[in-house]
């Protein structure tokens, strides 16, 4: 195949870079070399020392190659999607035109399943993102892990983790999608554990494999589904195709066929279900703040680029779907859409408030993270396609910066704490240096404070990708998002009246004013005020590679935490249009053309006008969104910027919420819960089934068959021993025995002759007089 | 097909491991050194994994040439006249991939026992002496030459169990090996009794043991007809309970299984290896060779007191074998045993492969044409159920040689007595986490493929149980993953500071070429499927009532 003349096969190459690289680190890059083991930050301070045994650590060539070949892998990747970009840009018109190319795959009876590729709108926009996104966390990860013993393997696997999500990106079907959505869970785990010596690492892992894979395995049962009504998984075929979508919405469904719903929605919400795993989602969400166990860069990986995306992304590829049988522009829902938009909505409030309450500075990201990704599943029920496509997409920048930004603060607390514990040994005694070790932690925001002044870089890009996720009017890329969503909402509500984009609005202008708000307590707590711990006053990231590979990737994301929302500010948007969008809002216009033309599905009734007008200008979601920013903002400032916490003062919050504090804090015990009502329960019934199913009653009734069966023999042995040989080998046997008994007797003593003699007449006087069924029983 | 010597592939395929096994048991007598018997075992079974993969490809080429023919008949000879029987060989799809499986993992297994000292040429000899026994099973064209293969497979292995298994526990007088190896034995010989009277029927009712004969005149003694003086439904009915007993052990489907995790627990490493690689499959292949086409009319049957019928009782079970597999292997602390409830677990979905073959065939064969859709899905399930076969074959040996190589190491087979090993061992860690991964059933890897047809096929069929098994399958992940952590993860456990823990390259050898099959069947099935599909294909439309 002439992969690079041929425009429709150029998608295929894009995963190869990154998938080949990882296949080369892992196969001849990876080499080590065997050192004592050591706990000493050199070698990343999360390895116990094992009193010195040989561990391998990956040499110092090894170290420098895998790199290079990580990078190298993800630069091909980022090149060839720009080609990719430029040679969709040739045609006419992407959408009903697309880079497309497939094999036969899997032979069914005549005929087959075919796998391939495809660039359309949908795919174009990942292509923009994702190889950048995943290009910066490659090279932050240069610095943050320089010094990891097992530095090449984290390569490798985040070779893989980007292979697969690119994989994802350029499927041309549902099953090629599930495959890098599989491969990238199995990484998302391996990474998450990676430091697999704690065992708070790898039950986080644990955690995040089972708990998306409760979903996933939903997800398949409607891959399958969708399989067998449509015959195809091909996008092209089924979300591009009125005809099929027709079947899927006036088709009852093979099963809850009483509740009068239609294929489309039961395969729908089997399909949703899986986003609900894979993108963090009420009440499958238990698994994202835990896999910040895993180096930084994964964090960014997972909650940015690639993994909670990724499911996002499944639901804006199958929204046709979703959609099909109502019409959410005109306030009519279908059971998926309103499945989306309930669920979407009240995560998104409700990882807010756990946010308010957290203590580690990852952890607020990551409840940051459910909450906006429910800012897109709301959308995507209420019908706000393109909101929700252009939301992933500037929260996927601002929160790849957020979280390396993150990273940063804590390698700099982790820093500043190795300088004092070298400095300290001077003058502390040897036992309260230990103490502080054990308790000091260096994630928690409560030990920071002041890093403004020692980390500035980190602080000017953490504010900006801050001010971003708030949806800080006009200037932030996460402003021009959050907005549209509400637009959105607001056109069908105040048109209709309809009540689910009312809820929609409501609730998420709440977690709108909220994310504001922990997002300034956040930054406040972190830079501001006074360092509140002797780690703080010294953190900063050092001089050379590191500091540099760490810093680089934060100050290009700020670029697009800024820039990326003028690709989509509405036409009619007074002043700003005349600059960004002069003839029309230009992410509008490319991505819709990804559903199916109003041209096509006019004929069918089931279906909806999947190409609506976008939003006409409304102040009031516009006012809405710029007052809960400020108003978030503002609060926050008051709370903390202004009047910093001293070292050891508690949080405000704490006699603010009163009661609800520890609830939030402890995430409304949902953790305790699943442990007490799932993990518990499985774990028994697991042992259950041996002792009781296997071991008590198959293996104990075949058991009762043996005995039966093995006494039935000696019955039979016996009856043997007793009648046949009893009698037929008793007799010469008792001859035999009484011949050597009678030997033992030859002693030489007369007296002992003559007693005997006496003894032995008596006996044989018994035994004559006795039957022969007396010497048996002697036997 | 392809000549040796002016000898049938087939033939020699079947003669030749035991004239292999007969060479590597002299060699104890003749030559004192262990050596030379484990180079000629391994010499001779890798010529004959080339042999069985160029029977594979030239099967695969010659495949569309044979148009309606299911079979490429090697050989038919006059044999057993007395009885009727005939020496009669041939493939078709489905037995070239059984074939190939067989062909591949025998020398893999001799690999995995290259460490064993004691006695082991006698070890190497009964391996092979399997692979004659498996080999016969899966090219036997007429039934009596196969149940005489089927029962063959018993022998090599019970000595495997009971000489070479594992040795007793601390504290324990008797090693388990000895329980397991009767158990085993009497659990097979047991089921397999009513198989031979009911063979036996067969060909003296029909006056042929040929194979392909039997499906085509077997079924046509329809109701109401008396044979043997009794009514031909009973008849049946009682001939079909002896096949469906003795197979069901073998697969083995759920509440027939409860011999295996104890013959695989105890069994050395090549034993489960084959075991697991091989010996089950012989059960699935027995459905799907005579169980379904011999017996279209008793699978719709309904069953008393339960109101369904065969197919679906048999889907039921299976589906309880996927979900209490789980569970049960969910529940275990010893490695070896985790692996074979895996089995029990994984083998589950070939059962329902099986009932959604076994429902269509039977309705067709019923009814005439059935629809459209229940063909496509059948055609679907049945391709994955024979895929499945071979996918778990080369999946659970690679689990096996992994859990034998630490068991062989540690002496241990407690999971927690593991933990953190990764740390010592980075090799077998990376294996062990690939072949776990494809044992879960990883997207992209092997087993994905084959579960996600038979998920797709048994789908339109049996829907809610398909949905029940998906839990089966979340648990899946859940026993895979407490295996991992168990082994791989947490801190090293200083027990095991001054061992070798990482693979041997004999080991290692043996894991290569199962782990790229596993990746090239995930990558690319169409290697591999085509054979099968044909074959299936040609099946369905080939039934008539």
């Amino acid at each position: 195949m002439d992969f690079f003349n041929d425009a429709n096969l150029l998608p295929w190459l894009i995963p190869a870079g990154p998938l080949l690289a990882f296949l080369i680190i892992t196969l001849l890059t990876n080499r080590s070399k065997l050192v004592p083991a050591t706990d000493q930050h050199e070698y990343g301070g999360h390895h116990p020392d094992y009193g010195g045994m040989m561990v391998p650590v990956v040499n110092r060539y090894s170290r420098v190659i895998s790199v290079a070949v990580g990078l190298a892998g993800v630069i091909f990747a980022l090149i060839v999607s720009w080609a990719t970009l430029a040679e969709a840009s040739q045609l006419h018109h992407l959408g009903q035109e697309a880079l497309a190319s497939s094999i036969a795959w899997m032979d069914t009876g005549e005929t087959a399943f075919y796998m391939g590729v495809l660039v359309d709108p949908a795919t174009v926009i990942m292509l923009v993102m994702v190889p950048i996104a995943v290009l910066m966390i490659f090279i932050y990860s240069i610095g943050y892990m320089a010094h990891d013993p097992r530095q090449a393997r984290f390569f490798a696997l985040i070779s893989l983790f980007a292979g697969a999500m690119l994989t994802l990106v350029v499927a041309d079907n549902l099953l090629l999608l599930f495959v890098g959505w599989e491969i990238m869970g199995v990484c998302s785990y391996l990474l998450i554990g990676f430091w697999f010596e704690k065992e708070s690492a790898y039950k986080a892992a644990i955690k995040a494999f089972t708990t998306t894979r409760i979903a996933d395995v939903v997800m398949l049962l409607g891959i399958a589904y969708l399989y067998s009504v449509t015959g195809t998984l091909n996008y092209r075929d089924i979300m591009y195709n009125p005809e099929t979508l027709d079947l899927l919405a006036t088709t009852s469904p093979i099963i809850f066929g009483g509740w009068a719903v239609s294929a489309a929605s039961v395969i729908g919400i089997f399909l949703i279900i899986g986003t609900v795993g894979k993108s963090a989602q009420f009440p499958l969400h238990v698994w994202l703040p835990d896999a910040m166990e895993g180096p930084t860069p994964v964090s960014a990986m997972i909650h940015a680029a690639a993994m909670v995306s990724a499911g996002i992304f499944s639901l804006i590829r199958l929204y046709p779907l979703f959609a099909a049988g109502g019409d959410p522009h005109h306030g009519i829902l279908t059971e998926p859409l309103a499945f989306m938009a309930v669920v979407g909505a009240f995560t998104a409030l409700l990882a807010a408030t756990m946010a308010v309450a957290q203590r580690d500075v990852k952890a607020v990201l990551a409840y940051s993270t459910i909450s906006q990704l429910g800012f897109m599943m709301a959308a995507l029920g209420i019908g706000a396609y393109v909101a929700a496509a252009f939301h992933l997409i500037t929260h996927a920048f601002f929160k790849a910066l957020l979280f390396m930004a993150a990273g940063s603060v804590i390698h700099g607390m982790e820093h500043g704490e190795h300088h004092v514990h070298e400095h300290g040994d001077e003058h502390d005694d040897d036992h309260g240096h230990d103490e502080r070790e054990r308790h000091f932690d260096p994630q928690d925001m409560f030990n920071m404070g002041g890093l403004r002044k020692t980390m500035p870089v980190t602080f000017w890009t953490f504010l900006i990708g801050g001010l971003s996720l708030s949806g800080l009017p006009i200037i932030t890329a996460g402003f021009w998002s959050k907005d549209e969503i509400l637009a959105d909402a607001w056109l069908v509500l105040s048109e209709y009246g309809s009540g689910a984009h009312a809820m929609v609005f409501v609730m998420l202008a709440l977690a709108a004013f909220m994310t504001a708000f922990y997002t300034m307590r956040q930054i406040a707590l972190t830079f501001g005020g006074e360092a509140r711990s002797e780690a703080a006053k010294h953190a900063n990231l050092g001089q050379g590679v590191v500091s540099f590979t760490m810093t680089l990737p934060l100050i290009i994301l700020t670029f697009f935490a800024l820039g990326a929302g003028f690709v989509g500010v509405p036409s009619d948007f007074p002043l700003l249009n005349a600059i960004f969008s002069p003839e029309y809002n230009p992410f509008h216009h490319l991505i819709i053309e990804a559903l199916p033309l109003p041209e096509a599905t006019a004929a069918y009734a089931s279906l909806p006008d999947y190409h609506p007008k976008a939003p006409p200008f409304n102040i009031v979601p516009v006012a809405t969104s710029v007052l809960v920013a400020l108003l978030g903002l503002w609060l926050g400032w008051l709370i903390y910027w202004r009047k910093p916490l001293k070292a050891g003062e508690a949080d405000p919050m704490e006699s603010a919420l009163g009661a609800m504090y520890p609830i939030l804090q402890n995430r409304y015990y949902l953790d305790d819960l699943y442990e007490r009502v799932f993990v518990k329960p499985s774990q028994w019934l697991g042992l259950q089934v041996i002792a009781f199913l296997d071991k008590g009653l198959i293996d104990a009734f075949l058991h009762v068959i043996g005995r039966v069966f093995t006494w039935l023999g000696d019955l039979v042995k016996v009856l043997n021993l007793w009648l046949i040989d009893g009698v037929g080998d008793g007799i010469p046997i008792a001859i035999f025995n009484f011949g050597g008994w009678l030997r033992r007797m030859q002693t030489g003593r007369v007296q002992q002759y003559m007693l005997l003699a006496l003894v032995a007449a008596v006996l044989i006087g018994i035994v004559l007089a006795l039957s022969s069924g007396a010497v048996i029983a002697a036997q | 097909m392809i000549q040796i010597f002016g000898i049938d592939a087939l033939s020699v395929l079947i003669f030749g491991p035991a004239l292999a096994a007969f060479v590597v048991a002299a060699l104890a007598a003749l030559a004192p050194s262990q050596t030379l018997g484990r180079w000629t075992a391994l010499v001779f079974s890798i010529l004959l994994a080339i042999l069985s993969i160029a029977v594979f490809f030239d099967y695969q080429a010659a495949a569309p040439a044979i148009g309606a023919e299911q079979f490429i008949v090697a050989q038919d000879v006059e044999w057993f006249s007395a009885l009727g029987a005939r020496w009669t060989l041939g493939i078709d799809g489905i037995s070239v991939v059984m074939i190939l499986l067989t062909g591949i993992l025998t020398p893999l297994a001799i690999l995995a026992s290259w460490n064993i000292e004691d006695r082991s040429n006698m070890h190497m000899a009964l391996l092979l002496f399997f692979e004659t026994g498996s080999m016969g099973v899966f090219a036997a064209m007429d039934l009596m030459v196969f149940f005489l293969f089927y029962e063959l497979t018993l022998v090599p292995m019970y000595f495997l169990i009971n000489q070479w298994g594992s040795l007793p526990k601390a504290g324990v007088k008797y090693s388990g090996r000895f329980y397991a190896s009767t158990k085993f034995m009497i659990y097979s010989f047991g089921g397999t009794l009513g198989m031979l009277l009911a063979t036996q029927l067969l060909g003296w009712s029909a006056g042929t043991y040929n194979m392909a004969e039997l499906v085509e005149t077997w079924p046509l003694f329809r109701q109401g007809e008396a044979l043997l003086g009794i009514d031909v439904s009973t008849v049946k009915a009682l001939a079909f309970a002896g096949f469906f007993v003795a197979f069901s052990i073998k697969v083995p489907i759920w509440p027939f299984h409860t011999w295996l995790p104890d013959a695989h627990g105890e069994a050395p490493t090549a034993g489960s290896m084959l075991l697991a690689g091989v010996m089950l499959k012989l059960g699935a292949y027995g459905f799907i060779r005579l169980v379904i086409p011999l017996f279209p009319d008793v699978w719709l049957t309904e069953v008393m007191l339960i109101g369904v019928n065969v197919a679906t009782l048999f889907a039921i079970l299976s589906v309880l074998g996927i979900v209490l597999g789980a569970f049960a292997a969910f529940g275990q602390t010893d490695i070896k045993r985790l692996v074979a409830y895996s089995s029990v677990n994984h083998m589950g979905f070939v059962g329902i492969g099986i009932a959604v073959m076994a429902q269509v065939y039977a309705q067709i064969w019923a009814g005439g044409a059935g629809a459209d859709a229940d063909v496509q899905s059948a055609i679907i399930a049945t391709n994955g159920t024979v895929l499945q076969m071979f996918n778990h074959g080369l999946s659970s040996a690679g689990m096996f040689l992994l859990a034998g190589a630490l068991y062989h190491k540690t002496h241990t087979r407690d999971l927690n007595d593991y933990g953190g090993l990764w740390v010592k061992a980075p090799v077998m860690g990376a294996i062990l986490l690939f072949t776990s991964f494809a044992s879960l059933g990883l997207p992209g890897l092997n087993g994905f493929v084959s579960e996600f047809l038979i998920v797709r096929g048994s789908w339109t069929l049996y829907t809610g149980l398909t949905a029940i098994a998906m839990l089966g399958l979340l648990f899946t992940g859940g026993y895979i993953l407490k295996g991992i952590r168990a082994v791989l993860h947490g801190p090293f456990n200083l027990r095991w500071r001054d061992y070798d823990l990482e693979l041997t390259p004999a080991e290692l050898l043996g894991m290569v070429p199962l782990m790229f099959l596993m990746l090239l069947t995930g990558l690319y099935p169409n290697w591999i499927l085509p054979t099968i599909n044909a074959t299936v294909t040609t099946l369905f439309a080939g039934i008539t009532g």
